[in-house]
């Protein structure tokens, strides 16, 4: 068992949570023109809890993790937990969200509902944090839910009857996940009593008796939390909910909705089963090639996209897939692969969509052949979604290379070679999409007048857009570059993954 | 004061307030406004000293008069008693102060406020009172025709053509159900000598009388509590009344005559109902679940929409019986928690959601859901209550509807019945699709809405919130006031 710093820490879960409901709450209650008020409280909030986060990191790194706990109902309890599973998460959560919440200031300058849009934002973060630190499976559901609920008004923020549509399938694939998500977790309660989050998960005892029901409830969960990991086939919503503003966009794909989804599958594997319940389960297997076939389908639609952000979208349904391919992979190698992505394609992809972003919002461009020479007219935007580009093809030394190298020696590791091949075959895709855009921004002549352009004096776009989309094409650097630092993403994957195995 | 010693107090002040307010119907607005307050502050704060007066003295009963039972009549407090006599106080103060608010501003343009809409409200609350302390089945029918008739005389009091004919109709299904009611209780009275519940509890045995008795009751409070198919009469009474008159309704009313039904299937006759009549119970639930949501999906009038909802609610309400009649103990129990979760938090999400969709329809000044497009930008406040309110009533977490349908669904696997549990799953898609409808329109944005939008007053805001927020809260801290409900449950009693 693990020892709890109860009594003196109980309050910092709660902390990092409240960090954003209180400003949700107060952003909520302002008038629509109290921008800079808005603007302050939004990024004192996101630095508050940035600290809190990372005081927290350090200090679970030496051993300490922080529990809060309350009867919520009869037989289950409410449980917040910071344990280093929980940091990974969170740690993403609150690095990317400052950046967003940046860009967004930005993106969102003079356009109406920003009060609305404000406070479900932090309802959002909020949402994520409980994802991250819910200490069973119950609390973690109540999160989940509420994320879904948050995000409904962000995806249908423009209000137009295209974006209102997008809004109705978003909400019949995840009130639907929802349903499934429910139901497995009702059951697993019936087998197991209410389940708390263990490093070696906690059912080991009940195979011998339960074994079918036990795998029941596996599919139902995977099934639940797939919808949100967009794994196919239940990742439909996904392209469609493109329509929303670019920095939804960008947390739905890097940070909140995709990585709730994904987020749960490594807590359900590792936390709930224990990874090597799963494996004589025989559940493994089959994860790996659902996630592989949704590796490969992915790109396959992503290369006949001709929109910027749907092809993006159908990027990130097959990088997402990359995380449950790594954790289905049995061995410490896929787990650092799988979780060191979590990470990485947060940052890689963020980075992306700030980038298309910033196109549509300079100069008017949504299409991938409208982009030719906008490298020369926008030059550090165009590097860093150069950076990104580079990083989700694996290119060493990127980010995306170091997630790459370890699914692939977890794939030797684990006794599936053919994996490698679903790696070489999506690295190719990749290429086979990416490059295209990357030499038309910087090797083709502009066409034309671009479609919509806005000046903003000597600088290629506003500031406020363009200091994420540089920060986070940094960070994709230096999460591969200086991999073997401390408190890096794959460090700290290497951390979780030797707690999550008995041998 | 003792919580026996208030019992009695707890009908006789809202029966003076009653009083007082047809002896005040000719006086000014300000009069009347300061003796409801009063009147509302003070049954909020007795309700709240016999919580915690049961809470500390166990089970409190009041002999009216020095007339011990079977002579006299008794007023008893179990939890469960307790609980609703405040979830009465606050569903009903704050339904108050808006029909104040409301009245208020009818007032000042220069339109009249219904009379004798107090005293009908203070009538509703001694005959809701009345029958949650009642302690044997005749007080429980004198309660429940006082409960019809108020209620009743409230729908009326819309005015328009509409509301006479709900009314009406409203008022035949009261009469015959009461009357069904009344029967059962006259052949129970004839085959035991006594109507109070403990002693009848003792004496019952399993003999065709008893069950035909028992039937009658049953069906008479099916129809009262709108039981599909017998829910006719509920969504035009529950649609066209004034707004704080249908949040009393769907939120407390109709759990009055559900509330008998429970204390006889489960007091006074556990061995006298049968598994299939409680199956049987439970398939119509599972029909209002249905057909009710149904219903509420393809409905266009906003409120007309929140009433078809009541009706689809109230079948969870059914699905109990078969989750707790002849099941295992921990099934049973399970059941019982989540059916009056249900009950709790249904009625603070449902009162919350009719006052937010009549602020709504104050604000765009018709009543259809299409006529909401754009009020989202106008009237934030309102929709977000709406949507607390909703996330109750889908059953999504955190909140008090959401734990209601974990410990159900938790009954349903504990007792093998696979069929209901997905009959909760599809209640709550179907509740996700009618709630969300009513976004879809809020949130589209037309080019040219300035100047539509009425504004309305801000209290408004703070009652449907602070009913929606409690329904949410109630998500995440139901163990206190679960334990307190089904404290001394005969259901209850194979697993405490």
């Amino acid at each position: 068992m693990n020892t709890f710093a109860t009594g003196s820490g109980w309050w910092l879960p709660l902390a990092v949570l409240g960090s954003s409901l209180v400003p949700a709450l107060v952003i909520m209650l302002l008038s629509e023109q109290r921008q800079r008020t808005r603007t302050a409280l939004n990024l004192s909030a996101a630095l508050i809890k940035l600290s809190l986060v990372a005081y927290m990191t350090w200090s679970v790194a030496r051993g300490n993790s922080y529990e809060l706990r309350f009867g919520m109902l009869p037989g289950v309890d409410f449980v917040l937990r910071a344990d280093a599973m929980a940091m990974l998460f969170a740690g993403l959560s609150a690095v990317l969200w400052l950046f967003t919440t940046i860009y967004a200031i930005g993106y969102l300058e003079g356009s109406p509902n920003r009060s609305r849009f404000f406070g479900f934002f932090s309802l959002c973060v909020a949402s994520t944090m409980g994802i991250a630190l819910a200490g069973n499976l119950v609390t973690f559901l109540v999160f989940y839910e509420l994320l879904t609920l948050s995000t409904y008004p962000l995806v249908v923020h423009r209000g137009t009857p295209k974006a209102l549509k997008a809004g109705r399938t978003y909400l019949r694939y995840t009130i639907g996940g929802g349903a499934v998500l429910l139901t497995g977790v009702a059951l697993l309660s019936m087998i197991a009593g209410d389940v708390s989050f263990a490093d070696t998960g906690a059912l080991v005892n009940l195979i011998a008796q339960d074994s079918a029901l036990l795998r029941v409830a596996f599919w139902l969960l995977i099934a639940g939390l797939g919808v949100k990991a967009a794994l196919v086939p239940l990742h439909g919503w996904l392209p469609v909910a493109m329509v929303a503003p670019a920095p939804v966009s960008a947390l739905l794909h890097a940070v909140a909705v995709v990585k709730a989804g994904a987020f749960g599958i490594v807590r359900v594997v590792y936390n709930v089963y224990g990874v090597e319940t799963a494996q004589l389960l025989g559940l493994l297997f089959p994860l790996a090639v659902l996630a592989s076939t949704t590796i490969v389908w992915g790109s396959m639609r992503a290369l006949f996209q001709t929109e910027i952000k749907k092809r993006l979208a159908y990027s990130t349904v097959s990088q997402v897939s990359y995380i449950a391919l790594g954790i289905a992979l049995f061995g410490p190698w896929g787990t650092i692969g799988g979780l060191a992505h979590l990470l990485h394609q947060g940052l890689m992809k963020i980075t992306l969509f700030f980038c298309a972003g910033n196109y549509a919002e300079t100069l008017g461009i949504h299409d991938i052949d409208e982009l030719d020479g906008a490298g020369r007219r926008m030059p550090a935007t165009s590097v860093a979604f150069t950076i990104g580009a580079f990083g989700m093809i694996g290119v060493p030394p990127l980010a995306g290379f170091v997630s790459k190298w370890y699914l692939g020696l977890g794939a030797l590791e684990a006794g599936m070679p053919w994996v490698l091949g679903v790696l070489v075959l999506s690295s190719l895709l990749n290429a086979a999409y990416f490059l295209p855009i990357v030499h038309r921004l910087w090797f083709r002549p502009q066409a034309g007048p671009w479609p919509d352009e806005r000046s903003f004096g000597k600088h290629e776009t506003s500031r406020w857009l363009l200091m994420p989309a540089v920060a986070t094409a940094v960070f994709t650097v230096g999460a591969g570059v200086l991999a073997n630092l401390p408190y890096s993403p794959l460090r700290w994957a290497m951390l979780v993954s030797v707690r999550v195995y008995t041998q | 004061m003792s919580a026996q010693s208030l019992l009695p107090w707890m009908l006789m002040v809202p029966l003076s307030w009653a009083t007082l307010m047809v002896l005040l119907a000719q006086q000014r607005d300000a009069i009347t406004r300061v003796v409801n307050v009063v009147g509302a502050l003070v049954l909020v704060g007795l309700s709240v000293a016999l919580y915690a007066g049961v809470a500390q003295e166990g089970l409190a009963v009041h002999a009216l008069g020095g007339w011990s039972a079977p002579l006299g009549i008794a007023l008893r407090a179990d939890g469960l008693a307790a609980t609703l006599v405040v979830l009465t106080a606050v569903v009903s103060s704050a339904c108050g102060l808006y029909a104040m608010t409301s009245e208020r501003a009818a007032r000042t343009n220069g339109k009249s406020a219904p009379r004798y809409f107090w005293p009908l409200f203070w009538l509703l609350i001694t005959a809701l009172n009345g029958i949650w302390l009642a302690g044997d089945l005749f007080n429980l029918y004198v309660g429940l025709e006082l409960l019809g008739l108020s209620a009743v005389g409230l729908v009326a009091l819309g005015g328009s053509e509409a509301s006479l004919s709900s009314a009406l109709r409203y008022l035949m299904a009261a009469l015959l159900g009461s009357l069904a009611y009344l029967l059962g209780v006259a052949l129970m009275y004839a085959a035991y000598g006594t109507l109070a519940l403990p002693e009848l509890a003792e004496l019952i045995t399993r003999e065709p009388m008893t069950q035909l008795a028992i039937a009658l009751m049953t069906v008479g409070l099916c129809l009262k509590t709108a039981l599909f198919p017998l829910h006719g009469w509920l969504p035009p009474a529950h649609g066209v009344a004034l707004t704080p008159v249908s949040a009393m309704l769907s939120a407390l009313v109709v759990k009055g005559s559900f509330y008998i039904l429970f204390r006889l299937w489960f007091e006074v006759a556990p061995d006298v109902v049968t598994p299939l009549a409680a199956q049987g119970l439970g398939i119509l639930g599972a029909g209002a679940v249905l057909w009710g949501g149904w219903q509420a999906l393809r409905e266009s009038s906003l409120k007309m929409l929140v009433a078809h909802s009541t009706v689809a609610q109230l079948g969870y309400l059914f699905i109990f019986f078969p989750l707790a009649v002849g099941t295992g103990a921990t099934a049973a129990a399970l059941a019982t928690q989540g059916m009056l979760l249900h009950v709790v938090a249904h009625a603070l999400a449902k009162s919350a959601m009719f006052l937010a969709s009549g602020t709504l329809i104050a604000s765009v000044g018709r009543g259809g859901v299409a006529d909401l497009a754009g009020v989202g930008r106008h009237m934030p406040m309102s929709l977000f209550a709406f949507g607390l309110a909703g996330v109750s009533l889908m059953g999504l977490p955190p909140s008090g509807g959401f734990n209601a349908k974990w410990l159900l669904l938790q009954s349903a696997l504990a007792s093998g019945q696979w069929f209901w549990l997905l009959v909760l799953l599809g209640g709550g898609l179907l509740t996700a699709g009618y709630v969300f409808r009513v976004f879809r329109e809020s949130f589209l944005e037309s080019p040219d809405d300035a100047g539509q939008f009425t504004k309305t007053p801000r209290a408004y805001d703070l009652f449907a919130l602070t009913l929606a927020a409690m329904s949410v809260a109630l998500g995440l801290a139901s163990r206190a006031p679960l334990r307190f409900m089904t404290n001394g449950l005969a259901v209850m009693a194979g697993v405490q």
